[in-house]
């Protein structure tokens, strides 16, 4: 008996006249790692950005452990569990990792109207924190500042925010983007701990990692799901073979 | 595992040092020692040079408050406000209007420019950070030029020929008619400005309000209404500036719209940026380098403006972090 904790119905974005997002319907089951494949330019991007609350969606319903979310503003998503991360590595670059994770932590700490004791030396902060980035094997940088980073740890440092907020929702965008082998490798095997604890929407071009890591696949083609499965499904279904493996 | 991460734990729970880099901080301090002592000097030696005087750095130290906290919304919260005098121009009417009517009161004058001063930031704040990029710059302008107007059209209190103050605050004992009083006075609200900032941008508070700086979505994915706490920052910058206003007003004796123009404003812009945006100390050095070049350059020739300009935009050219950035990269320089 699963539940959904995401329900997409008949979402709709265009741009002028492109239509980005085209009546996608989507249900995200509790525990379970869903990915979405798709070719560049079919609206992964754009759909990500509708479900996190960052653009607002022209048509449809974003419901949320059976709340309507569709109207509620990206910071207010948050605290109801939902985090993302971002395609584009987007952390704080001119503070250090440590102070990066440790930002995000106190996102989820109460309020931060707090104006006179130094946020460095608060144990309640630093020590999630650093927990987070043993987690994602970064303990080693928590001191470097996040710009002399490298890619990869970046991105290791894009998804330890992410799960700092302590979410039961993560919508990842590209986690693996730009990675060499190793490096996601290294990302399957953190996506992989998280799985089953929390419930994961996967965004990735890395088909080898998609099909070791999902329970089931949505393929979106010209901002529509023309195919939702389990991965064994999706690679035998010839639709999707034409539309994107690219095997006619 | 966890007793590895107890003992990084003290590793990771420092606080930045108020003087950054160890050359920074003997710099720094000298300067600030400087900037309180050789006026001093100067007025017990009777040298009568203007660029030392009492007079002279007191108006720097009430400018260099405006500069400290601007530097807060814009160094730290990279807020790009270009109408920061206005802040400057109440605070200054704060003690102008009471004392026009007879109310002289340190007491009144000051927590009035305090809270006046929060209170415009409050509504144009509101307004104004709904607002990004250009148009912010544009609307803080144009509310503070609104300011300006409205104190031009006040007929009573002297309108566009300005207000004179016969005297000064009264604070009781301390008494500011006495010109190092005022100065020491100055001097002490500029430590606590800056004592004041140091502690806010390390807070929760002050993280917060750097992190919307560097990369707003990333704040608002994380869970932060960031609108709520960069229109708080902005408060707080606007009643700091309202007490170098009642500074500035009370050193001047005489209040004009012109106090709050917009091209004040920009030179409180340009004395941040030149200081080096985001650096605690970097405002005063700011203030103190623009006043004084202002002031030599226009005893050579009346058309100081002009190679005044090219300084403004060489130094910002060529000169990273401003100058505090050159002072706290000049000493380590291996």
């Amino acid at each position: 008996m699963t539940e959904t904790m995401l329900d997409v119905r008949g979402l709709k974005k265009s741009f002028g006249g492109v239509v980005a997002t085209d009546g996608v319907t989507l249900r995200i089951e509790a525990g379970e790692l869903h990915a979405i494949i798709g070719p560049n330019g079919a609206g992964k991007t754009t759909l990500i950005a509708q479900l996190s609350g960052d653009l607002a969606p022209d048509a449809g319903q974003v419901v949320f452990n059976g709340k309507d979310v569709t109207n509620v503003p990206t910071h207010r998503r948050s605290h109801y569990g939902l985090a993302r991360s971002f395609q584009i590595t987007s952390v704080f670059m001119g503070l250090s990792v440590i102070d990066n994770v440790a930002l995000a932590v106190q996102a989820h700490d109460g309020h931060s109207f707090r104006f006179w004791q130094p946020a460095t030396t608060q144990a309640g902060l630093r020590k999630p924190a650093l927990e987070v980035l043993e987690k994602v094997g970064l303990i080693n940088r928590a001191g470097t500042i996040a710009s002399a980073l490298s890619h990869g740890e970046r991105r290791q440092l894009e998804i330890a925010m992410a799960m700092a907020t302590n979410p039961s929702f993560m919508l990842l965008d590209e986690p693996m983007a730009g990675m060499g082998v190793e490096e996601s490798a290294a990302m399957v095997e953190i996506l992989r701990s998280l799985k089953g604890d929390k419930t994961i929407l996967l965004v990735e071009h890395d088909m080898d990692a998609v099909f070791a890591l999902a329970d089931r696949i949505s393929v979106l083609v010209y901002g529509r799901i023309v195919a939702t499965g389990k991965p064994d499904a999706i690679r035998r279904n010839a639709e999707v073979r034409s539309a994107y493996l690219g095997e006619a | 595992m966890t007793d590895g991460i107890s003992a990084l734990l003290n590793d990771h729970m420092r606080v930045p040092g108020i003087f950054g880099s160890p050359g920074g901080r003997i710099i720094t301090l000298i300067f600030m020692a400087v900037l309180l002592l050789v006026p001093l000097a100067a007025n017990f030696l009777e040298i009568r040079l203007q660029l030392v005087s009492l007079d002279f750095i007191t108006r720097i130290l009430c400018l260099a408050i405006a500069a400290v906290s601007l530097n807060l919304i814009l160094g730290f919260g990279g807020m790009i406000s270009f109408g920061h005098a206005a802040f400057i121009g109440i605070g200054a009417y704060c003690v102008g209007i009471p004392a026009y009517h007879g109310y002289d009161s340190a007491w009144l004058h000051f927590p009035l420019a305090v809270v006046a001063s929060a209170a415009f930031a409050l509504i144009t704040g509101a307004i104004s950070l709904r607002t990004r990029g250009v148009y912010f710059i544009m609307i803080t302008m144009a509310f503070a030029q609104m300011g300006y107007y409205f104190f031009l059209s006040l007929e009573e209190y002297g309108g566009d020929d300005g207000l004179t103050i016969y005297s000064r605050s009264v604070f009781g004992i301390i008494n500011i008619e006495n010109k190092m009083v005022l100065f020491l006075l100055t001097y002490a609200c500029l430590v606590a400005a800056i004592y004041i900032v140091y502690r806010i941008v390390n807070s929760r508070f002050g993280m917060v309000v750097r992190g919307c700086n560097s990369n707003e979505p990333r704040m608002k994915a994380l869970g932060y209404n960031t609108y709520a706490y960069k229109l708080t920052a902005y408060v707080i910058a606007g009643g700091m500036c309202g007490l170098a206003g009642a500074l500035l007003g009370n050193f001047t004796t005489f209040i004009s719209p012109d106090m709050m123009s917009w091209s004040r404003s920009g030179e409180l812009m340009f004395m941040v940026i030149l200081g080096g945006a985001g650096s605690l100390f970097g405002p005063v050095f700011g203030a103190v380098t623009f006043v004084f070049i202002e002031e030599l350059l226009s005893s050579f020739t009346i058309y100081w403006a002009l190679p005044f300009g090219v300084l403004l935009i060489l130094s910002v050219l060529f000169i990273k972090g401003g100058l505090n950035g050159l002072i706290q990269r000049g000493w380590n320089r291996d």
